[in-house]
């Protein structure tokens, strides 16, 4: 059969949003108010201007993003670590790791960033031996083997652990258990299976609440103050301490953390794209392909007028 | 016929909790034969299978391959379990095709193939290649080296997952409903990649629902029922003139 001549494309008066008119309006009114609300406020917004890249706050903005990528690191490798635990058909892993997770989430990271900063008035040395009092293989002052950055790092980790646990566990029992199947099939021995046929699988699942994880962990940083750790919130605090201008401080901390947490959230989407090899036909949009998509193109927005056509071509 | 056979199994029984779905299957699979088995789902012909390379445990009976129990050693009369590197090895000798093709979607054609021979064999990833590259010509898909699964219609999919099975140099083919979930203009190229492979001599074991590719390509045709093997000979004996009322059942439902 021959495809007929394209008739004329359609021309039609649009339907009239009144509620979008409305809402936006309603917008409008409350952002006004609270521009005026803040505009007045008795803010030295020059100050904050002043401390926005002053010398110690760039320093806690660095010592910031180091203890979120070290809380991270150890926080993504043990939580690995303790999801295939408790995976595992031997029940001693398997049990440890439910002790583990149920321990490290149910108190709280505050309390746990304490603990390790204050290790020191129970255990004065630690050392490492086979029996209790001695002799040593090692030993150290724990002062010296915990500084206060070391705490926090330790608390913060530990504490991410058991969190990442739960969501490396959610990736691998998201992977079909027929790849699990065709592995061994193959012959492959149970680790060889689990890297290279299942977790690569699980990271689509295992990415997006991780980046969340993450984006959490670079504000959580904030609670080393009760360490002590000069990072970026505890810094603007012993500024303030100075000249009072704690609403003014706390904002340029603020700015920083918005910043931070955006960048995250970009890397965040290319990281997923990678691994969504093979599993879409088509990658979804960078932020920058959707920006410019949400902008620059204006009537009957057809999303994917590629990937819908295909689909129904294929299989 | 003299010698080993590939495949013994004496009164394999097999269970998953209450449900008994193996109840005492006795049969042989000679060295080079091609043995296709029938039957209505849930007859325990699958569950057979995976019993064969040890994806499911047997409760009771003796199975062996190619002389060797599957899954325990023996000595004296007492059987001894064996530990999980002898039990991937001796998987690695038995290749295994499913009815959802399984193949690793975040792997090529190609890296599907080459994996388990460079991670279970050890080897070098340029003779893994150049088997692979083989491999794929033989199933008709030399050009599909770099497509990754979902870029591949069903059929395609299928006789990649044969390649992947076969680049172990397996001594035993098992197929476990191949076609069953192919479009039906599909299943003729599975089917022949199948035939070829019949017979260039390689021993098989296909779960099908296929009763053409029985009858032209089968040394023996096994009806199962119930989770017993209900009647098995020549696929002509069984499929034109069964002695079971059961088995003319099924075939006058299916034929």
């Amino acid at each position: 059969m021959q495809a007929g001549r394209r008739p004329e494309a359609i021309k039609a008066i649009p339907v009239r949003h009144y509620g979008r008119w409305l809402s936006g309006a309603v917008v409008l009114a409350v952002i006004a108010d609270l521009g005026y609300t803040v505009a007045t406020a008795k803010v030295r917004w020059d100050v904050s201007a002043n401390y926005l890249f002053n010398k110690l706050i760039r320093e806690g903005a660095v010592l910031t993003v180091e203890l979120t990528v070290a809380a991270m690191a150890i926080g993504i490798v043990l939580g690995a670590i303790l999801a295939v635990m408790r995976l595992s058909p031997n029940p001693v892993t398997s049990w440890v790791s439910s002790f583990y997770v149920w321990f490290f989430r149910g108190t709280p990271v505050l309390v746990q960033i304490f603990f390790w900063f204050n290790l020191n008035s129970i255990l004065p040395n630690i050392g490492l031996g086979v029996l209790p009092n001695g002799p040593w293989l090692w030993h150290e002052s724990t002062n010296v083997l915990i500084s206060p950055i070391t705490a926090a790092i330790l608390g913060l980790g530990l504490n991410e652990a058991a969190y990442m646990a739960e969501i490396v566990r959610a990736g691998i029992i998201s992977v079909e258990l027929g790849q699990t199947e065709a592995a061994q099939a193959l012959g492959m021995t149970r680790l060889t299976v689990m890297r290279r046929v299942v977790l690569p699988q699980a990271m689509r699942v295992i990415i997006p609440p991780t980046g969340n994880e993450t984006i959490s962990m670079l504000k959580t940083t904030s609670l080393a103050f009760v360490a002590a750790v000069p990072e970026l919130f505890t810094r603007s605090q012993q500024i303030a301490n100075f000249n009072y201008r704690v609403i003014e401080l706390i904002t340029v901390a603020s700015i920083w953390y918005l910043v931070m947490t955006s960048v995250l959230t970009v890397g965040q989407y290319y990281i997923e794209r990678r691994f969504a090899r093979g599993t879409q036909r088509e990658l979804p949009p960078t932020p920058f392909q959707s920006f410019r998509r949400m902008f620059f193109t204006y009537h009957a927005p057809s999303p994917w007028p590629a990937s819908a056509s295909a689909d129904s071509e294929r299989r | 016929m003299a010698g080993i056979p590939m495949v013994q199994a004496e009164s394999v029984h097999k269970s998953y909790g209450r449900l008994e779905v193996l109840r005492g299957i006795d049969l042989t699979v000679d060295p080079g034969e091609v043995m296709c088995m029938i039957g209505p789902s849930g007859s325990g012909k699958s569950t057979f299978l995976r019993c064969i390379n040890h994806l499911d445990k047997i409760d009771a009976g003796r199975l062996s391959v190619d002389g060797e129990l599957v899954g325990y050693r023996q000595r004296g009369d007492k059987l001894y379990e064996l530990p999980d590197r002898e039990v991937c090895r001796k998987r690695s000798e038995i290749g295994m095709v499913f009815q959802r093709f399984n193949l690793f979607p975040h792997m090529t054609a190609l890296e599907n193939i080459i994996e388990a021979p460079m991670r279970v064999k050890k080897e070098s990833r340029a003779a893994a290649e150049a088997t692979a590259q083989r491999l794929l010509d033989r199933v008709g898909l030399a050009d599909k080296v770099a497509a990754y699964p979902n870029q591949l219609s069903g059929g395609q999919q299928q006789r990649v997952a044969i390649a992947r099975a076969l680049a172990m140099q397996p001594k035993l083919m098992l197929f476990d409903e191949p076609t069953s979930a192919l479009d039906p203009e599909l299943v003729g190229e599975v089917l022949d990649v199948m035939r070829k492979l019949a017979e260039d001599g390689m021993t098989m074991i296909v779960v099908t629902h296929e009763m053409g590719f029985a009858r032209e390509v089968g040394d023996t045709v096994v009806f199962m029922d119930g989770g017993v093997v209900v009647e098995s000979g020549k696929p002509r004996e069984v499929l034109t003139n069964p002695q079971h009322e059961r088995t003319r059942s099924f075939l006058a439902k299916v034929l």
